[in-house]
């Protein structure tokens, strides 16, 4: 129907599955410290307004755990069913770092997660707090290995090439590849953001509902917090992050840029927007600001900065979407900023939980963090074309031997699945914000139900 | 590709198999309740029969994300060909899984009246996964034709007698897995259901594991030779003998209303098949042509991964066993976890 190949089908069936699952992880993430930093609060004070919320945002974070699970079970395997030519090429890198994960990860966090949701009767209380951590700690060690991964990916090193495959010569520079601490840091802040900003609407549609209680308050309290530490910070890694792809994948930089052309002798200016043509080779209707390219990126008024044409055609990385996903991307973090400013003004006098407007603004901010994440990700990964292991494999060369038809139907497939069971999920989640942490935490107390799996919402 | 004497290769296929095992038993009977959900139709024994592998699940899957992952980083080629062969068989495993898995959490967050829509999910998702790793097994065993490092064969090489019954053969044995599981957790009415079928259960898939050997036997002779020759009859005799005896010891201890026995013994069953398939196939992980060896990743890689893989698994089976612990146990209708 739009004339798609095998491997466009291969490349929207990998970006499909991953942008739906990484939003679970991201929660998933940024919930366990949250839930690890209420018990250890509870534990310390024996503030019952922690243990309420501890036990209303478990529940959200069982429901996303499952789906996590299961579709991340899809990428584990996605790699070989779609990808077989970069597994056979690559495997001896990525397949380590991802038993890694497996090891380290995925079974603490899944042998201590039933602890942690059904225990509380079964264990002391140390003990579940004990197991709280270690799920915790397992969601952040799987994000080191995962993003050790797609970094080597993005910038490999500590390799050589035998027999057309990829050997491992220094597993030290492979793991701490260049620009994996940027990537790590960019996404664990992106990981506490996208939860916060859950976190903070969730507790101000209650306000702006009337439902005015300390839970709430300490819910909206602490993810705007949260927020104001995390934005700023998140800002200066970004930076710091761009500085490195421009060292190391200065294509990619000159695309989000919509840059060109460089004339000698000439700083470069920032498009603000426009619209790049990869066909005609220019960025239409550009907004430019002179100087601000060269002062941006090189942190001088001379320097240039890459420009696509000075690129082959065939390595460029598609301008007209990245040039547009950074910019989602940068201009929600100004937004962030803005909100986790006009909270700490707010808080002074308590009009934090009073003011409309800014309860709005942290409702509507809600998805803000799991937005930009995909933003970044589409950036990062679209701006990696046309290589698929940088510089060494090209997409072109990575994809399985199926035909168009047969990715159509499993393309179809997923798609079906994915909006039906998770979209469900994702609703049912809603639900559970939607009856706050008071009324789940009646339910609980006087909890006589069965036993419920995973989860104890309801 | 042998460090100091000691043949990577061959210590990763054994870590591999065990994970898969591990996988096959604890999986299975999780996967085993599912398929035998449709023959309890009280609400409040679905509930009890879910509450059984609650906490533990999530876990038992984790052993199929090992054997994936351990088979990218140790055997790259054998992860890219086997999966690249199993596509559609391993896609529908996987839509089974999610809904297998997502039904845990959703079925009691539905309204009621839409509950049934996840009990059938969850039903459905047990047996269409299950169903579809026989087919994935058996289509493994008939082997994977390899050209030049890619996958040769057709898009449905699977859609054949042979892993068509081997997909049913892992039915029988997940719903005996997941019956005699059900004796160890539960009690009264949904005990002694489970005890009533996994009689039949017991003696149909004995009759499956004979067609399947003899099946195997008849079109590949190459490993009917590898069964029979030489002294190799001897192995295949013992394993045989063994066989017969975990089935007779399963129907004694079912008549004896013993709880743990009869998984044991089922479980004792699994792994005797599973040395058969292993001895079927040995050397090679690609059957017919790619040996460990040659599927093999660089031993640097296989190093790299397998010091973390010699520390960290008994660490895991020591915290997967106190979580078992946690919730050991007879579930009760009506059990509150909280």
């Amino acid at each position: 129907m739009f004339n798609l190949d095998a491997l466009d089908l291969a490349r929207i069936q990998f970006a499909f599955t991953v942008s739906f699952h990484i939003i679970f992880p991201a929660i998933t993430i940024g919930l366990a410290s949250f839930l690890a930093v209420l018990e250890g609060c509870w534990l310390k004070t024996h503030n019952q307004v922690y243990k309420d919320l501890y036990h209303f945002w478990s529940k959200l974070f069982a429901v996303n755990f499952g789906m996590g699970v299961v579709s991340g079970l899809v990428m584990a395997y996605e790699f070989g069913t779609n990808w077989a030519r970069f597994s056979d090429f690559a495997g001896s890198i990525t397949g380590p770092l991802l038993t890694y994960e497996v090891l380290t990860a995925f079974f603490l966090e899944a042998g201590f997660l039933g602890v942690m949701l059904f225990g509380w009767d079964r264990v002391g209380r140390r003990l579940h707090f004990f197991a709280t951590i270690m799920v915790a700690i397992g969601t952040l060690i799987s994000m080191f290995w995962i993003l050790s991964s797609n970094s080597w990916m993005q910038t490999p090193q500590g390799i050589e090439i035998v027999d057309g495959r990829v050997a491992p010569v220094d597993w030290f520079k492979i793991v701490f590849n260049p620009s994996f601490p940027y990537r790590l840091m960019h996404m664990a802040l992106a990981a506490f953001l996208s939860t916060a900003f859950f976190v903070g609407a969730s507790a101000a549609w209650h306000l702006l509902r009337g439902n005015d209680t300390p839970q709430i308050r300490k819910m909206l309290s602490m993810a705007m917090w949260m927020i104001l530490v995390a934005t700023p910070v998140q800002i200066a890694v970004g930076d710091a992050h761009g500085l490195n792809t421009l060292e190391h994948q200065p294509a990619k930089i000159a695309a989000i840029e919509g840059h060109w052309d460089n004339k000698p002798g000439e700083p470069s200016p920032l498009v603000l927007f426009g619209l790049p043509d990869m066909q005609a080779e220019t960025t239409r209707y550009s907004l430019e600001v002179p100087y601000l390219g060269s002062l941006i990126l090189t942190h001088s008024l001379d320097k240039q900065i890459p420009a696509l044409k000075s690129f082959a055609k065939e390595d460029r990385p598609n301008s007209t979407i990245i040039f547009w996903s950074f910019r989602v991307m940068a201009g929600l973090g100004m937004l962030m900023l803005l909100c986790a400013l006009a909270a700490l003004v707010l808080r002074r006098n308590g009009a934090l939980y009073r003011n409309k407007a800014f309860l709005w603004l942290a409702l509507l901010m809600g998805p803000s963090g799991l937005i930009a994440l995909l933003a970044g990700w589409f950036t990062t990964e679209i701006g990696r074309q046309p290589w698929v292991v940088y510089g060494l494999l090209r997409t072109t060369q990575a994809a399985s031997n199926h035909g168009a038809l047969q990715m159509s139907v499993t393309l179809a497939l997923f798609v079906v699945i994915y909006f039906s069971v998770f979209t469900v999920g994702i609703g049912y989640m809603m639900r559970l914000v939607r009856k706050g942490p008071n009324a789940a935490d009646a339910r609980h107390t006087d909890d006589a139900t069965a036993r419920r799996p995973l989860s104890a919402a309801d | 590709m042998a460090i100091q004497g000691i043949d990577l290769s061959i210590i990763w296929g054994v870590i591999i198999a065990f994970g898969l095992m591990m996988y096959v038993i604890m999986d299975g009977f999780d996967l085993g309740l599912g398929i035998l959900f449709a023959l309890i139709e009280d609400s409040r024994e679905r509930d009890v029969m879910m509450n059984t592998v609650a906490p533990v699940w999530d876990g038992n899957e984790t052993w199929l994300i090992l054997g994936g992952a351990a088979l990218y980083g140790a055997f790259p080629l054998a992860y890219a060909v086997i999966l690249e062969a199993l596509y559609l068989p391993l896609v529908l495993v996987l839509a089974g899984l999610i809904f297998r898995g997502v039904a845990f959490e959703f079925r009691f967050k539905a309204e009621a009246h839409r509950r049934h829509v996840w009990d059938k999910a969850f039903i459905g998702g047990s047996i269409v996964a299950t169903f579809f790793q026989g087919v994935a097994i058996g289509t493994y065993i008939s082997g994977i034709p390899v050209v030049d490092r890619q996958f040769a064969g057709g898009a449905l090489d699977w859609l054949a007698p042979f892993p068509l019954l081997c997909g049913v053969g892992l039915l029988l044995t997940y719903a005996l897995l997941g019956s005699t599981w059900l004796l160890i957790k539960t009690e009264g009415m949904l005990e002694s259901r489970m005890r009533h079928y996994s009689r039949p259960l017991t003696y149909l898939l004995a009759l499956v594991i004979v067609l399947i050997c003899a099946w195997t036997a008849w079109i590949h002779a190459d490993i009917a030779q590898r069964w029979l020759a030489g002294s190799h009859w001897m192995r295949s005799l013992l394993l045989a003998v063994l066989a017969v005896g975990a089935v007779v010891m399963i129907q004694k201890a079912l008549r004896k209303r013993h709880s743990h026995l009869p998984f044991i013994g089922v479980a004792g069953l699994v792994f005797l098949g599973y040395l058969g398939l292993a001895i079927s196939i040995w050397p090679n992980i690609v059957p017919p042509g790619i040996s460990l060896w040659q599927a093999a990743s660089p031993p640097s890689s296989q190093l790299f991964a397998l010091i973390g893989a010699l520390f960290i698994i008994p660490v895991i089976l020591v915290y997967t066993f106190w979580s078992y612990h946690v919730f050991r146990g007879k579930v009760k209708v009506g059990d509150a976890y909280h």
